[in-house]
């Protein structure tokens, strides 16, 4: 398999086999529409699902549990204590369970710590409480959107002097977006609780997904440097080019961004149950994936969809093509017969010893 | 690289460092409580408002008997107290009561410590009756009129050295110097005045005031002002909330300290408007307040020590008790006393948060057991070591013995972070929570990322028909922009999620940019020198299949210059026989965008001929009539 992994690499970077990825770039703005109006409609419908923090409320956590899960039991326990309640319980990992109500006081929060624990013949220390004020999780949420918003300034920034050209940070931003819309949107279409947890790995989504579109700008900028200057290709091609000749990096990369975030994941959801690391696993998970996606099949199409507005470029797309055409009637004749023209590596010609050379004459005396 | 370890290791045999780094709540069991200051009266705290406010309930905390609690304020205006092990719920309440600063005459002033049994009031109303002055336990502090002259200064006895530890301390004899010689036993019905005490010292606060031991830290946690209207037993603190040496019997509250508008620290202007070399605190008073103070001053100004003193009591402390010698008119007043730059601002900030009356609400509390925390951090530490495995196994596929570099590097890497985070605990306190350690393993990847740029970039390079050891420097020099690049953007990530955020997300910053930073430095001090010195050694520089960076199995055909002198050309054969028959089909060049008249003359006619046939061969002109005799060469046509 690797052999035939790094024979395919080979090919996508001599050219010798090309995805035409910028060329069918309708095909792919389409299908990334779609999805991000799929994620807004998740969105909207189910809707997300605020955890504790979010909603505010008290929760209990009773792990060490001896035996059999009662959830009734639990929901009993709280109930004779804090009548007209109807709490929320999940198991937790092997032997926990978690018990989520509405805001009780102080007192109450205590007695049914107290209930709890002699209903399940626990020890104090294996009772965990929380109680979350109903505006702290405005204050994270507004906390995260500031958050964002003076990244993406500095990201912007940062990313149109390294560039030199705002219209690569453009497209990045756009991927960025597309990335967090359609994460958040799956996110809400599970219906998994979003805890601080799930924030943060929204928000590392966001320097991953602008980290990874970097390294593929960075072969697109190594290419089409001096695309100017050379009337073979045009600048689509030499972008399709470098997507191409980045996939083996781009696959690589998410793959072993993947493999322990996945790990995580599993950990998380098939033993611990809902908790941090699950909640994180997921975001990134999605986020991952949609960000090596879009890296590849969005940022760079877009990338080039915008930059062929720059007049230069435009005027030198026109001259290839119109050169091209002019060739392509010249050797091919009246048949019309397309040449396909991807951009491929050029390689300079090698010396192919002497066998190669016009034999020499005999010497006639 | 040893650098941090050496630093623990000598931390371990000198102070209390550990080996393995300090756990935050959620892994090692505990009550974070997160407060917001509110303010009463709508204004916004300001980031000074809020460190006072730490300051604040350190003290409380402090003061509660609570060790090894951690409060920091996170996010602006959000202050998070860490407790480890279970809370009392008084401890709770203690903390996130309001705070409050208060202006009270002061009526009785002694040393710290608790008394010996007083003995009956003495007439001495003023008097030195201490032998030793370092234990005066007069205010060194005066309060003037401002910016007018402030030459009026008390003996400027520091406050350090009136310590009340010293044994002459313990022994001096406490002078009473309640003005009032009338004695306690008939108490007055109606208080003459705020300062009157005679009828506010009743036999209860009498008691208090004695049993009353400011040594004691339980005693320096403040929290409670004590009613406005009745006499109030208090400890003097310093800045730092320890005691300053003395005890204090107060009158009822006279004025409010929402009434300062404003305070501030300077060098004292002289008379002649020439600046002095003395620190002052400067205190601006609201309209209401001026008229109160004007009223409080102008009494206090007629009487004797210790009750021409005011106290500011901020948080049920005692933080300055300046003496009044002349009435204070247009709310303007300057303290002056034995301050320093340091001290002086430090008055000036606590006046200032004290204007500001303070509610602590409540965001979130939370008790988590140890059992939870320890079963997430194994679970956690179980996910990061099967993703490390998984993470290995998959570059040890795809790069062979390039692989190991990759392993070397991550495992140096991860040794580092381990290194530096066990350092940081030890010296700034930090503590890794699970968002910390769910960071780590999804750096395993952004750092594994790095290697994979450059690696891809070296092969990328013998593509182009390069030798191993050129691959490598143009390579790096190529791969380098990028990591820099990359790695810049993660950084900004981590730094705008530090200090912007709160709760967990801070502590999932933190270990992203730290790896981060790691990352780089790893890759440019250890993976680079390492790939150069490998580039050297046969294995590598030969292209063994093994290596993950054999030249023919990327794709290089035709002479290739291999150093020494060498040229290897065409494939090679005895590697893997068994491909060519694939390799053949595949190892067409690449016409694709090649223009046709690169082509031979015969090419061409051949190529318009099968046009002509009108078949739609058109693939065919562009991938089957080169084989392999022809190389690469025609493809490459003139560059224009």
């Amino acid at each position: 398999m690797a052999v035939g992994f790094a024979q395919w690499g080979n090919d996508l970077y001599t050219g010798r086999r090309s995805y035409d990825i910028v060329g069918h770039r309708r095909i792919f703005y389409i299908a990334s529409t779609i999805l991000v109006l799929i994620s807004a409609a998740l969105l909207i419908k189910p809707g997300l699902n605020p955890g504790i923090e979010f909603r505010g409320g008290s929760e209990f956590v009773v792990s060490g549990i001896a035996g059999d899960r009662d959830q009734q039991l639990a929901i009993d326990t709280v109930q004779g204590i804090a009548s007209g309640e109807s709490p929320e319980v999940t198991n937790l990992g092997a032997d926990s369970l978690r018990i989520q109500v509405a805001e009780l006081t102080d007192e109450q929060v205590n007695k049914v710590g107290d209930a709890l624990q002699a209903a399940f013949d626990v020890t104090e220390d294996e009772i965990t409480t929380q109680f979350v004020g109903p505006t702290w999780g405005q204050d994270v949420s507004r906390k995260a959107i500031s958050g964002i918003l003076v990244f993406l300034v500095f990201v912007t920034v940062v990313m149109t002097i390294y560039f030199r050209n705002w219209r690569m940070a453009l497209a990045a931003l756009i991927a960025l977006f597309h990335d967090l819309i359609i994460t958040v949107g799956l996110y809400a279409g599970i219906g998994w609780e979003v805890t601080p947890a799930t924030v943060i790995g929204f928000l590392t989504i966001l320097g991953y997904s602008i980290y990874d579109t970097v390294v593929v700008f960075d072969k697109v900028r190594e290419n089409t440097a001096d695309t100017l200057d050379q009337s073979r290709f045009t600048y689509a091609e030499k972008a399709n080019l470098a997507v191409n000749q980045t996939l083996v990096r781009s696959i690589n990369t998410s793959v072993v961004a993947l493999l322990p975030v996945s790990a995580i994941l599993f950990v998380g959801a098939a033993i611990l149950g809902a908790g941090t690391l699950r909640d994180i696993a997921l975001a990134l998970f999605v986020g991952m994936l949609v960000g090596a996606y879009s890296s590849i099949f969005l940022a760079t199409p877009l990338e080039v969809t915008l930059r062929e507005q720059e007049p230069r470029i435009k005027a030198h797309t026109a001259k290839v093509l119109a050169a091209r055409v002019g060739v392509d009637a010249e050797t091919v004749g009246a048949g019309g017969v397309a040449v396909p023209h991807a951009a491929a590596q050029l390689r300079p010609g090698t010396h192919l010893g002497q066998a190669a050379q016009p034999k020499r004459r005999k010497p006639s005396r | 690289m040893v650098l941090p370890f050496l630093a623990v290791f000598i931390g371990t045999k000198t102070s209390d460092a550990t080996w393995t780094p300090k756990l935050a709540l959620d892994l090692e069991g505990g009550t974070q409580i997160i407060l917001t200051p509110v303010s009463t009266d709508g204004r916004e705290p300001t980031a000074e408002d809020i460190s006072q406010a730490i300051n604040v309930i350190r003290q409380r905390v402090d003061g509660s008997g609570v060790s090894e609690a951690e409060i920091s304020s996170q996010g602006g205006n959000n202050i998070v107290v860490a407790i480890p092990g279970k809370a009392s719920d008084e401890t709770i309440a203690t903390v996130s009561r309001s705070s409050h600063m208060e202006f009270r005459p002061v009526l009785v002033q002694d040393y710290a410590f608790s008394a010996q049994p007083t003995q009956a009031p003495t007439a001495a109303a003023t008097g030195e009756p201490t032998p030793d002055a370092t234990t005066e336990p007069g205010s060194d502090e005066t309060v003037a009129p401002a910016p007018t002259e402030s030459a009026d200064t008390t003996a400027d006895a520091t406050d350090d050295a009136s310590a009340p530890a010293t044994p002459e301390a313990t022994d001096a004899p406490t002078q009473e110097p309640t003005a009032d010689p009338t004695a306690a036993p008939q108490r007055p019905s109606e208080p003459a005045s705020a300062s009157d005490a005679a009828y506010w010292v009743t036999d209860e606060i009498r008691a208090q005031f004695d049993a009353l031991d400011c040594t004691d830290p339980s005693n320096l946690g403040g929290g409670t002002s004590g009613k406005a209207d009745a006499a109030f037993v208090s400890c003097g603190v310093d800045s730092e909330g320890n005691s300053d040496g003395l005890k204090y019997i107060l009158g009822p509250v006279e004025i409010d300290g929402k009434e300062i508008s404003s305070a501030s620290s300077g060098l004292e202007v002289l008379p002649s408007g020439a600046m002095g070399n003395r620190w002052v605190v400067n205190m601006e008073f609201s309209s209401t307040g001026a008229k109160q103070f004007t009223d409080v001053t102008t009494r206090l100004a007629t009487q004797s020590s210790p009750l021409n003193q005011f106290a500011m009591v901020l948080d049920g402390l005692v933080i300055s008790a300046p003496s009044v010698d002349e009435p204070i008119p247009n709310g303007q007043a300057q303290i002056s006393g034995s301050f320093n730059q340091t001290t002086a601002a430090q008055l000036a900030n606590r006046l200032n948060f004290g204007s500001l009356p303070l509610d602590f609400k409540v965001q979130s509390e939370q008790q988590i057991s140890a059992t939870l925390g320890s079963e997430q951090l194994q679970k956690g530490l179980l996910a990061g070591i099967i993703g490390l495995l998984l993470v290995v196994v998959y570059s040890l596929l795809q790069y062979r013995t390039l692989g190991l570099v990759t392993v070397a590097s991550l495992g140096i890497a991860a040794l580092l972070t381990f290194g530096v985070i066990t350092l940081l605990s030890w010296t700034q306190g930090y503590r890794l929570s699970l968002p910390g350690v769910a960071g780590l393993i999804v750096a395993i990847g952004i750092t594994a990322d790095s290697f994979i740029v450059y690696f891809e970039r070296i092969r990328d390079e013998l593509r182009e028909g390069r030798t191993l050891g050129a691959a490598v420097e143009r390579g790096w020099a190529r791969a380098r922009r990028t990591i820099l690049a990359s790695d810049a953007v993660n950084l900004i990530a981590a730094f705008v999620l530090y200090f912007l955020a709160v709760g967990g997300v801070r502590g999932f910053a933190f270990t992203l940019g730290l790896t981060t930073i790691i990352d780089v430095i790893v890759v440019f001090l250890f993976t680079h020198p390492l790939m150069e010195l490998l580039s050297k050694t046969k294995f590598f520089s030969e292209g063994h299949p093994a290596s993950g960076l054999d030249p023919r199995r990327l794709g290089v055909v035709g002479a290739r210059y291999v150093g020494r002198g060498k040229v290897v050309t065409g494939r090679r054969t005895d590697v893997e026989p068994g491909d060519d028959a694939t390799a053949d089909a595949v190892r067409t060049p690449a016409t694709v965008g090649a223009r046709q008249d690169g082509l031979t003359i015969a090419e061409r006619r051949a190529a318009q001929r099968a046009a002509e046939q009108g078949t739609t061969k058109d693939r065919a002109v562009s991938d089957a009539p080169k084989d392999d005799t022809a190389g690469d060469a025609p493809v490459e046509g003139s560059e224009h």
